[in-house]
């Protein structure tokens, strides 16, 4: 060894921690070859089959059948977020609200489902929504009779809604862990009821959680495809589904593609939309 | 927060139906793999072991769960060492490209999976990588890092990296101090982004579906197909062997990491 050479503090400056990048290598030629050329693939072919052209995007915009599909994810997706914000909400002010103890139980409740195989839970969704299923069964002996739950949008509702609501909870539950309980206490001590109290100044504070679920929710929903394809029929399908169909059944690519494309999009520009409105009202949340 | 006694009755059992909503579903798999008959309607009838039985002695199942085991458990170690070297890289990056980065590598997440499977079945057709363990490895793995940067990366954040200066004051090379100091610390995050790639991996489906062929499939494709097909209550004893492999697995981790935080303290 010379003298010239460095000595071993700077041969750690030298090395891998003066040039963190080339760390991050590795993950990003993997993601340029599996997400990024997959993904460019898709969008040339929905330009270019049959020929080159917008007649892809032309035929999913120009034919009704699409548009009703496309429509009814929205709806579908629509539904699903409404379902978990309802019962997310007061789960997760429970969790900020209990013992150590229950919440510990409240949480497993959350996760446990988060860990179970998805495929599973679909699979016990279909063994219970069935027509000889356990809730039909219940509801026949209830005196509801002839109520179809499976291959139907309630069905579909049910099962994504329960699939997605851990992905409710635990963004509102960090958002109200958070709440500080002494402004509902200083809001009643001014005289607010507790009603008033809730309104005007708990559920303005948990709003960023709302909004953080939700939009996770909605995106994640919108792209569903197990789900819909076991619980749901032909009048529930899904973007998802017809995307399926077009490229696998049809061969049709260019129209696959497309259709994946608008999807697609569809999720980057929500994600946009709303990461600038998060990202501000977490500011704010972390401010107080 | 004052509650009314009523509000306070009313908060409880709504979160009790919910609780339930979330976990009781999944129970249904167990009473139906005990079915005596080859049918999947409520209530099963009588007792037999005949699909656990099927599930081992059946090719398609066990080959497909042997497949899910090998793919998941390379790709949680492809996963793991390619996500914890770029958590490390990301950590020492300037801040504005370090996000823009980070943000790119979450994005197989949020990318809709059945958009994702058609582009990845696509380019796998030219390549002639469907229906093999090469293909499968790869889409898991990039669907599996995302998990493994979160993990990793939040336990990068509470790390100390004076630490690491400490060290290199004391004469410890860069990998020496990675070695004896910085791994040791971040360890529990790697493992719970190794725990993760593994169970991405063994539960993916919807890739899985365009990518496998009659010579390779995963468990979860076999279960999907089995459902689809026919109502054979081979599915629900699958279902319940993986119920108990992850609550075990789960309960087992907690029961762990609670007692070397008791340990700790």
């Amino acid at each position: 060894m010379s003298a010239l050479e460095p000595t071993t503090p700077s041969v750690a400056k030298r090395g891998w921690v003066s040039r963190p990048f080339a760390l991050t290598l590795p993950a990003l030629i993997l993601l340029a070859a599996v997400i990024g050329y997959p993904l460019l693939t898709i969008m040339v072919r929905s330009l270019s089959e049959p020929q080159w052209g917008v007649q892809n995007y032309l035929w999913f915009f120009g034919a009704p059948v699409n548009l009703t599909v496309l429509q009814r994810t929205f709806v579908i997706s629509a539904w699903v977020t409404v379902v978990c914000v309802v019962c997310a909400y007061p789960y997760a002010y429970l969790m900020t609200a209990v013992g150590p103890r229950v919440r510990l139980v409240l949480v497993l409740c959350v996760l446990i489902p988060f860990w179970v195989s998805g495929v599973v839970r679909t699979l016990s969704w279909v063994i219970l929504l069935q027509d000889s299923g356990v809730i039909n069964s219940l509801l026949r002996a209830a005196g509801f009779d002839g109520i179809r739950l499976i291959r139907t949008q309630t069905g579909v509702v049910i099962g994504m809604a329960q699939v997605l609501l851990p992905f409710m909870i635990l963004p509102l539950y960090s958002v109200m862990k958070g709440i500080d309980l002494r402004l509902m206490r200083a809001a009643q001590s001014l005289g607010a009821r507790p009603s008033r109290a809730f309104f005007t100044v708990y559920l303005p504070l948990s709003l960023p959680g709302v909004y953080a679920g939700a939009i996770i929710v909605f995106i994640l929903a919108l792209g569903f495809y197990i789900t819909p394809a076991l619980l749901g029929g032909p009048r529930s399908t899904m973007l998802s589904t017809l995307v399926q169909t077009q490229v696998l059944s049809l061969l049709q690519w260019g129209r696959g593609g497309a259709m994946g494309v608008v999807l697609l999009v569809t999720t980057f520009v929500l994600l946009a939309l709303a990461a600038p409105v998060m990202r501000s009202r977490y500011r704010e949340a972390g401010r107080r | 927060m004052e509650m009314k006694p009523l509000t306070r009755v009313i908060l409880g059992l709504v979160c009790l139906l919910v609780a339930i909503w979330l976990v009781a579903p999944t129970l249904v798999v167990v009473p139906m793999s005990f079915n005596e008959n080859k049918s999947l309607a409520f209530p099963p009838q009588g007792f037999s072991w005949q699909w656990y039985l099927n599930f081992v002695t059946n090719p398609d199942w066990m080959s497909s769960f042997l497949n899910s085991v090998k793919v998941a458990s390379i790709v949680a170690v492809l996963a793991t060492v390619l996500g914890t070297l770029a958590a490390f890289g990301l950590d020492r990056m300037k801040a504005r490209p370090a996000n823009l980065l980070r943000m790119l590598m979450l994005t197989p997440m949020v990318v809709p999976g059945v958009v994702l499977a058609i582009g990845i079945y696509a380019v796998y057709l030219d390549a002639h990588l469907v229906g093999t363990l090469t293909g499968f490895v790869l889409a898991h793995t990039i669907l599996a890092l995302p998990f493994v940067l979160i993990a990793v990366s939040a336990s990068l954040e509470v790390f100390d990296r004076r630490l690491e200066t400490a060290a290199a004051s004391l004469g410890a090379g860069a990998l020496t101090a990675f070695r004896t100091v910085t791994l040791p610390l971040i360890l529990p995050g790697i493992l719970s982004g190794l725990l993760f790639a593994f169970a991405t991996s063994f539960d993916e489906i919807v890739v899985s579906l365009f990518i496998t062929n009659p010579y390779l499939k995963t468990l979860p494709v076999q279960i999907f197909s089995s459902i689809t097909r026919d109502a054979d209550p081979t599915v629900a004893a699958v279902g319940t062997i993986l119920l108990f492999a992850t609550t075990i697995l789960i309960g087992g981790g907690m029961l762990l990491l609670g007692r070397e935080r008791k340990g700790s303290q």
